[in-house]
């Protein structure tokens, strides 16, 4: 399996750049996700890599084969779309021995073929069907083994999983990843959905207007964010904005609202710079016991409860951290309710400050 | 004792009958002029009826009615040119409804609208205007000159539904077969062709009843030498009511049957892709 490096590309719209000088290299039978909210150029890219989005600049090698001018059918990528964009004339026979004929393989094999594919995701026996007598889930699956059995050099799948419903689009990430694994082709995975980000990725390119700005495997991405837009949409984060008070070596010291103190990772800062600290819900620990008040020393401070929320396996709490809200979990069985004051603690180590 | 059921049932019952009066009733009248030998008033119903007149029309059975001629001829010429105005149009409109609707042209709803011009103001100018120019270059009273302006009043059917036909298959599906190794033609006759079929049947039978039906280009450009049925029904109409009867009977024939073709192959989903 080869893999497929992106140098400096650049798509303009008029003045819109919609990519904005993307280098990106996606190793050999990895799986990277292109992560980003709506119009951050992550489908862009894609259809760029697919070719049906010419380039303004830049160019896009599969292996030492350069495809930037490339008719899409002959760049060998096998594509998955949001909305399957199965053939409705064609039955599922029909359609996914359609590429194998454009190959012309032999009859014989290319019903091989179509039943391996089918046996890969559990739909044997649906040959004869039509895409309409098939539910969202299995109209994906089959969408999915279209585009593997013609063996591609790389894979793209441009939000497989939006247009399903919930319970169902968790379970095809584990699929995907699964079906992944087994085929190891060098893929390409479209989402802005973090959670499924997270699950089936090798690693992630977080996308900020046509931009890299993070990339990395998924637990580094997570828990130490480049930016604030990075750990704004990764997880669920409350940012406390403030001015470094001190360094100290792995540790900095951030003063917040009235004269309380967090401190934090430090990520290459200096004193008096303006920055967020963020804080998410898997950070704060609710100290029970009690008998502890506010001492920024130890990262911990008194905090009132300004809403909580039964979400069923836990509590969704809003805290007023000294004037700033942040939001916490907690567990059912203890529950607080507004108003009600608790001392939390903070580990620096999980904390991120990132700069403005 | 009379529910609101019972009175909305009465409603929709009084509105069925007065619409299907509206369709039918002309039709039951011009099929009892067909038939009708000797109608006089103040009688309701024909005195005399039989076939004679239909035979005659079909060239069967020798008349010396006024107005009565042989309408084979005329049926067989407007048959002739409708399926070459269909052909013609219909491969001017499918690349051209394609490109307006998968590509982005400049001026393209002013090209779309263009297409429209020739039914959107009266006729009459536009036809002897056209008249003139046809005679300078000898097009006028010929068979092709009567084609050129069936195809002016058709193609905005071809071309319209085309391209909203085209229009509502969506673009994926395309790219989904290139990226399995499609060109740009394999995809468009394997896959958009097929998608389009019934919205281009549409149009197709469209382009065949205007061309069959239409006057009054034919009129100006193609009379006194091209005789076709809708020029026969007129010229017998003001003699000969029973002959008229016939050749509109006649005339109705294709439309239904194309009415019903379409009925059972157009999909609502084209005609909602439509504008």
């Amino acid at each position: 399996m080869p893999d497929l490096r992106l140098r400096s590309i650049v798509k303009k719209y008029g003045k819109l750049k919609a990519v904005d000088n993307l280098s990106l290299d996606v190793r050999e039978g990895e799986l990277l996700t292109l992560l980003g909210p709506s119009g951050c150029g992550k489908t862009t890219t894609l259809r760029s890599v697919s070719g049906f989005v010419t380039l303004t600049s830049g160019d896009i090698y599969i292996g030492e084969r350069k495809i930037t001018d490339i008719a899409p059918e002959k760049r060998g990528i096998g594509l998955v779309f949001q909305n399957y964009a199965l053939w409705p004339h064609m039955t599922v026979f029909q359609n996914l021995a359609f590429g194998l004929q454009i190959k012309k393989l032999p009859s014989d094999q290319i019903k091989k073929k179509v039943e391996q594919g089918l046996a890969l995701v559990k739909l044997e026996g649906l040959e004869s069907r039509y895409p309409r007598q098939l539910s969202g889930g299995q109209q994906q699956r089959v969408a999915l083994v279209r585009a593997l059995v013609l063996e591609p050099d790389i894979l793209l799948l441009d939000e497989p999983l939006s247009n399903l419903d919930a319970i169902l689009r968790e379970q095809m990430r584990f699929e995907i990843a699964q079906i992944h694994k087994e085929s190891k082709v060098t893929t390409i995975y479209v989402t802005h959905d973090q959670t499924e980000a997270m699950v089936i990725s090798d690693r992630i390119a977080v996308l900020e207007s046509g931009r890299i700005v993070q990339l990395g495997k998924p637990a580094e991405v997570y828990s130490r964010p480049a930016n604030r837009f990075v750990a704004g949409f990764m997880g669920t984060t409350s940012f406390i904005h403030g001015r470094v008070k001190e360094i100290r070596g792995k540790l900095a010291v951030v003063a917040v609202n009235k004269g309380i103190m967090i401190t934090g990772r430090n990520n290459s800062l200096e004193t008096g710079q303006e920055v967020d600290v963020a804080v998410r819900p898997e950070n704060i620990r609710f100290l029970w016991e009690g008998g502890q008040s506010n001492d920024s020393k130890k990262n911990t401070y008194e905090v009132r409860v300004t809403r909580a929320a039964y979400v069923g396996e836990l509590i969704d709490y809003q805290l007023d951290l000294a004037g700033s809200l942040i939001r916490g979990k907690g567990e059912v069985q203890k529950k607080l309710a507004p108003g009600d004051k608790i001392t939390i603690t903070l580990d620096p180590e999980q904390i991120s400050i990132l700069k403005g | 004792m009379f529910t609101k059921r019972f009175w909305i049932i009465s409603c929709e019952i009084i509105l069925l009958l007065l619409v299907f009066l509206i369709i039918v009733g002309p039709m039951i009248s011009i099929f009892i002029w067909s038939v009708a030998i000797r109608w006089y008033w103040p009688n309701t119903l024909p005195q005399e009826i039989g076939l004679d007149y239909w035979l005659q029309a079909l060239g069967l059975q020798k008349s010396l009615a006024i107005g009565a001629v042989s309408i084979v001829p005329a049926f067989v010429l407007s048959i002739t040119i409708a399926v070459i105005v269909v052909a013609i149009c219909m491969v001017l409109a499918i690349p051209a409804g394609y490109a307006l609707a998968k590509y982005k042209i400049p001026f393209g709803p002013a090209i779309l609208f263009l297409f429209l011009m020739p039914n959107a103001f009266p006729q009459q100018p536009i036809f002897i205007n056209l008249l003139g120019l046809f005679t300078k270059i000898g097009l006028a009273g010929t068979v092709q000159g009567v084609i050129l302006v069936h195809i002016l009043v058709g193609l905005v059917f071809g071309v319209w539904i085309t391209s909203a036909t085209f229009k509502s298959i969506p673009v994926y599906l395309e790219e989904a077969a290139r990226s399995v190794g499609a060109g740009r033609i394999k995809a468009f006759f394997r896959i958009t062709l097929p998608l389009a079929a019934p919205g281009l049947l549409a149009s197709a039978v469209f382009v065949f009843i205007t061309s069959l039906d239409e006057f009054t280009g034919t009129f100006f450009i193609g009379l006194p030498f091209i005789n076709t049925l809708p020029m026969a029904l007129y010229s017998s109409s003001g003699y000969n009511m029973q002959f008229a009867s016939v050749i509109a009977i006649i005339l109705l024939i294709p439309s239904l049957g194309f009415m019903i073709l379409i009925q059972k192959v157009l999909k609502a989903e084209y005609v909602g892709g439509m504008g």
